[in-house]
């Protein structure tokens, strides 16, 4: 407890972006085969420094077989909320789950260099307290720290659906589920909110047997993934909506809320329409008489391609998909950054208009068949994957690994983690960083990454810019 | 002429000044006023905000003096209830500095129903029992001046204490709250939003536990 609020909390999104810049960031070290145990890197980000653009720490976890995925802060922004009245909390750790073990880490980062495991919460006391399996997004809210989870109970996770748990923010014991009335909610993956206005966005992916050993080419093609998103009544933990954006929209996986909290709209990414291979981000907002609605602004062709050059799986498309895995709001709301992790791409939109996104710029890097190089002449495994902002908007950062036995099926020639940079032009484009190219230690791959001090995708913002 | 902590006036003071005390603890609402203004878009929702957060507090203030109002009532018992009330008070202070964890419930309510809010959050911090020693004493010099009358009839002049200290109170709070409300949303921006916001737990407790003493002290002087 502090004696003032943490100085990397904003009231608003605007003074997020004026504050200091990052000097770190953590980034998931992913062993796909279990063969050695999982990781947080630490890299160094200032450009000041001796070490900048490697990694001068790393957190290993004694287990094996975790499975790094996504992850977040013990607090944020979100503690400057006005109904709490208490904004005391230390933004100091990162809750790191394991999507394949169940198992959470919570790890203290107060000194970068010195990141250390600060706590550890077993799998079996998850499953008991929640009923739940293979925790997923991480969100400091009203009431504690909320994850998202893939799985429900059981061995393979699908015995009853998978849902959001709540954990103490300060002592991490595992307060229990989240829903009161989930709906048609059946399967989960990633959440975000709007805290003043009191609505929540949940997503699907698919259920634990659909991705844990591999993509399932037969329950894609009969659209048996998620296509759905969910708004609820955030305090009353109640599903109040549901909008299907038709079952060949296959993988409605990240959300993105416009993060000025007096905005009723934001972002969903669709990995693969399955009639036309298309990726597509939707848009979503609250209409005049406060239902929500949804709309297809951004579709990404997919690339035809010499069968010989593909992967076992997409051989008989004779094209390679966008695969939009994941997209990322810049705080200003104006730039939606989105990963073509199959073509080789990353885009950069300008949503401004939110119904009415303009390609602004875009890098080539990667690829399942292009194979673009790293500026710097390096190859990069697999395609543009997870992408985070800095908070001033002015550098994007992301690696490449999407999931380990899905980089296994798309890229069965790639290998190796690396984690680019791309800066930001004025009046927008992007060029990466030909100097930072950040090649994981041997046997690790690198998924997301979160920025000291906050980023672009954890912080909720509880007053409207001025 | 000294200055006597038990006079009446002194008193008063005490009210005013636990009223602006708790206006300018975020705890009890102020940046919810400022959240209003600035999601609604127009300056009239930030008085509006203030008027329900003050409603809110008015009846926790109430629903805290009223019931000790009439047990003042049982005037050969005066000197234990408020000794009693000295500790009750006392316990809420050092029950809140045990347990420093926030209750969770606040933040269940919706953002939109502040007088719910305001009431919640006061009851659940003891606000309402910080005032409990202060009314007492006023009440106990209110029966010295009036002399020995019957039960009832002091019993109404303290409930009719009861809502002017609240009232009181709870005005000093408004304007307390109020103030910083608009100085941040006017003028200073929300950057001193968390400039401004000080951890006022350990304070706030060791308050309750004071003014619980003092309760007890006067008890024991004699008034």
């Amino acid at each position: 407890m502090n004696i003032k609020p943490d100085p990397t909390f904003h009231a608003t999104a605007q003074l997020a972006m004026q504050a200091p810049v990052e000097n770190y960031g953590f980034t998931v070290m992913l062993s796909p085969d279990g063969s050695q145990s999982d990781g947080i890197a630490v890299v160094d980000l200032n450009p000041e420094s001796k070490t900048y653009g490697t990694i001068v720490h790393q957190v290993i976890v004694p287990n094996k077989g975790d499975e790094f995925h996504h992850f977040g802060w013990n607090a944020c922004s979100s503690s400057l909320s006005p109904l709490t009245g208490h904004a005391f909390l230390e933004r100091r750790y990162l809750i790191v789950p394991g999507i394949r073990s169940s198992r959470i880490y919570i790890i203290d980062v107060k000194e970068p260099l010195k990141a250390k495991i600060h706590k550890t919460i077993e799998p079996e006391e998850i499953f008991a307290k929640t009923g739940y399996s293979r925790p997923h997004t991480i969100h400091c809210g009203p009431e504690g720290i909320y994850v998202s989870t893939l799985g429900g109970g059981g061995e393979d996770g699908t015995d009853g659906p998978p849902g959001i748990f709540i954990m103490d923010c300060q002592t991490f014991e595992i307060i229990g589920q989240y829903e009161m009335d989930r709906g048609k909610q059946d399967k989960h993956y990633d959440f975000w909110w709007n805290l003043p206005q009191d609505y929540m966005v949940s997503s699907e992916w698919g259920l634990p047997p659909q991705f844990e050993n591999g993509v399932v080419p037969d329950d894609l093609l009969s659209n048996k993934y998620g296509h759905s998103i969910h708004f609820w009544d955030l305090r009353k933990r109640k599903n109040i909506q549901t909008i299907d954006f038709g079952e060949n929209y296959q993988m409605a996986l990240e959300i993105r809320p416009a993060h000025d909290p007096s905005k009723s709209y934001g972002f969903c990414g669709v990995v693969v329409d399955t009639t036309n291979l298309q990726g597509a981000i939707f848009t979503w907002w609250r209409d005049d008489d406060g239902v929500w609605q949804s709309k297809k602004t951004i579709t990404i062709d997919p690339v035809p391609a010499d069968p010989d050059d593909l992967p076992e799986l997409l051989k008989g498309f004779g094209a390679v998909p966008p695969l939009v895995t994941d997209i990322d709001l810049s705080l200003d709301d104006k730039y939606l950054y989105v990963a073509c992790w199959g073509l080789g791409e990353m885009h950069q939109y300008d949503v401004s208009d939110p119904m009415n996104p303009v390609l602004a710029g875009k890098v080539e890097l990667g690829g399942i068949v292009a194979h673009h190089k790293h500026p710097n002449g390096k190859d990069f495994a697999y395609g543009p994957q997870m992408v985070e902002i800095s908070r001033d908007g002015k550098r994007v950062y992301w690696t490449n690994s999407l999931y380990s036995t899905w980089d296994d099926q798309f890229y069965p020639n790639d290998e190796g983690g690396q984690m680019v940079m791309a800066r930001v032009g004025d009046n927008g484009g992007f060029e990466l960083d030909k100097d930072f190219y950040i090649d994981f230690p041997k046997g690790y791959r690198s998924h997301q990454i979160r920025l000291e001090g906050g980023d672009c995708s954890t912080d909720s913002f509880c007053y409207p810019n001025v | 002429m000294n200055f006597d902590l038990s006079s009446a006036t002194a008193l008063w003071w005490a009210v005013i000044f636990s009223g602006m005390y708790h206006g300018i603890n975020p705890g009890m609402g102020w940046p919810l006023a400022v959240s209003a203004g600035l999601m609604e878009r127009k300056h009239s929702a930030l008085p509006k905000a203030l008027g329900m957060l003050a409603f809110g507090h008015l009846i926790a203030m109430l629903a805290i003096l009223l019931p000790f109002s009439l047990v003042t009532a049982l005037l050969t018992w005066e000197n234990e209830i408020r000794i009693g009330a000295g500790l009750l008070v006392i316990g809420m202070g050092v029950y809140l500095l045990i347990n420093r964890r926030h209750p969770k419930f606040l933040a269940r309510v919706h953002p939109a129903r502040l007088a719910l809010w305001s009431f919640l959050a006061a009851m659940a911090h003891g606000a309402g029992l910080m005032l409990v020693p202060i009314y007492l004493q006023i009440c106990a010099i209110g029966a010295e001046e009036v002399g020995h009358q019957a039960a009832s009839t002091l019993m109404q002049g303290n409930i009719g204490n009861a809502f002017i200290v609240a009232l009181v109170h709870t005005a000093a709070m408004t304007i307390a709250g109020g103030i910083l409300a608009t100085l941040i949303y006017f003028w200073l921006g929300l950057k001193f939003l968390s400039k401004t916001w000080f951890n006022l737990d350990i304070v706030w407790a060791v308050s309750l536990i004071l003014v619980g003493c003092f309760g007890i002290y006067s008890a024991y002087a004699g008034h």
